[in-house]
């Protein structure tokens, strides 16, 4: 039987696997997918081994920094992050969570100050065991990666 | 270690100088006992010049009583000058200015800017905003980082030392923003808390994992009375009414008010704090006992405030 790619390769760029499912769009606003022209395929929904369903995203002619790569982690921790040249992957980047991230999340204490002030919200990351815990550079109040990851909105 | 020469004495190198002080989380050991001694000095002599052709900008954009006298009083004794607000009803705030543009403004006014406000982070916002040192006043449920200090200095002056100490935290340890503040810097000492609050008000999770982190021995009580033979400090903190019902309000203010007979089982040493105001956690027939030393607490906050005043803006 043959073996047909659920979605296609990409001759150069950046490919992103292994993405909680309902992830992916969320990571597309992270890296402001949307402000640039080059093609970008999205595959949601797919079936995978270790994760049940994810999602997966291809991104031609962009090669994430470690920076972008690591924030990437915030929303899927399991994420592999592999640069294409010529169809061939190059480079696998290991990733790690950030220290802190930036103007990606909202604050979810109500009475923050990023509530009411033009400001981009700040958060430090910290690793409990299994846990991610965000605290806010503002209001310092600490909450569970996955409370703001649902939270946050996609595109 | 490099010196100074102030006021005719020999100091430790003043890192606090043209800093923030914004969270207890920003301050190292050697600052907070730097805090300390400067307040034991200036509370042992006066200095009533250290601040003179200053300005302090009190902006409390909630009210409050203590904290922004005591900022006042602390800054007119150094002879410094204060301007200010007392709430945010008569500001640009109610014709819609930012805080951000607000304190860019009064920056340009002030040496130092002393800022409650009703919003978690403002004070971290107005530092970020201001070219000149910031101290926060209390920012919602966040923070009271002068509060902390001033109990710190307290617990040392009654107690002639903070290790070893068996120290009980009573009442609202969920939302108290002094709480928040005083929990961050005990756990910088080697000290063994009791925590005594009603399940709805107690620590969270967060603070809870904080004093894991620092190796804090720490436990969970449902009474006074439990602990009190104990204890070294009984620190009692307000229950604020309006996160209960009526019911709820009066069974919790009734089980963790202090009943006077129980004190006849506490060590000679004992104190007992409070950052006031207190509704009736502590009757008035505690006041006279050789434990209460609440008032003591309050009037120290002029000690360590002008210490930060002073650490702030002298080199």
């Amino acid at each position: 039987m043959t073996k047909t790619l659920s979605v296609s390769a990409i001759k150069n760029g950046t490919v992103i696997d292994h993405i909680p499912a309902a992830q992916a769009l969320k990571i597309l606003k992270l890296l402001q997918i949307g402000t640039h022209k080059n093609c970008v395929t999205l595959g949601l929904n797919l079936v995978s081994k270790s994760l049940g369903l994810k999602d997966l995203i291809k991104i031609e002619n962009r090669i994430l920094t470690d920076t972008e790569a690591n924030e990437v982690t915030v929303f899927a921790p399991k994420a592999t992050i592999n640069i294409i040249e010529n169809f061939d992957i190059v480079k696998k980047i290991t990733t790690r969570f950030p220290d802190s991230i930036v103007g990606v999340f909202t604050c979810a204490n109500p009475v923050c100050i990023t509530q009411t002030e033009a400001i981009k919200t700040h958060f430090y990351l910290e690793e409990y065991g299994k846990q991610i815990k965000l605290t806010c550079r503002y209001c310092e109040e600490q909450f569970d990666r996955d409370h703001l990851v649902a939270l946050s909105a996609a595109l | 270690m490099a010196k100074h020469k102030t006021c005719g004495k020999l100091i430790m190198n003043n890192t606090l100088y043209g800093t923030d002080i914004i969270s207890i989380a920003d301050l190292q050991l050697d600052q907070i006992n730097h805090i300390l001694k400067t307040a034991a000095q200036l509370k042992a002599k006066p200095a009533p010049d250290l601040l003179q052709h200053k300005i302090i900008a009190n902006c409390f954009f909630e009210p409050s009583t203590r904290t922004r006298l005591s900022f006042e009083t602390a800054a007119l004794r150094l002879g410094a000058r204060v301007i200010g607000f007392s709430d945010a009803e008569n500001t640009s705030i109610k014709k819609g200015e930012s805080l951000h543009d607000s304190i860019k403004i009064i920056a340009n006014y002030a040496d130092l800017i002393v800022i409650r406000h009703t919003h978690a982070g403002a004070a971290r916002l107005a530092a970020d905003v201001a070219n000149k040192p910031v101290i926060n006043a209390g920012d919602a449920a966040n923070q009271h980082p002068t509060q902390a200090l001033l109990d710190l200095f307290t617990i040392k002056e009654c107690q002639q030392k903070i290790a070893g100490l068996n120290i009980a935290l009573t009442g609202d340890l969920k939302y108290g923003r002094t709480i928040h503040s005083l929990i961050q810097l005990l756990a910088l000492f080697d000290i063994r808390l009791f925590l005594i609050a009603p399940e709805a008000l107690s620590l969270s999770e967060q603070f809870a994992n904080h004093l894991k982190k620092k190796g804090i021995k720490f436990s969970f009580h449902q009474s006074i009375e439990d602990v009190i033979h104990k204890l070294d400090i009984l620190y009692m903190t307000r229950i604020q009414q309006e996160r209960f019902t009526p019911l709820e309000y009066q069974t919790f203010t009734e089980h963790y008010a202090l009943n006077p007979a129980c004190l006849h089982k506490a060590k000679p040493n004992l104190k007992i704090l409070h950052p006031l105001p207190r509704v009736n956690e502590i009757p008035m027939s505690i006041d006279n006992t050789p434990h209460a030393y609440y008032f003591e607490q309050a009037a120290n906050g002029i000690w360590v405030r002008q210490a930060l005043l002073n650490l702030l803006l002298n080199k």
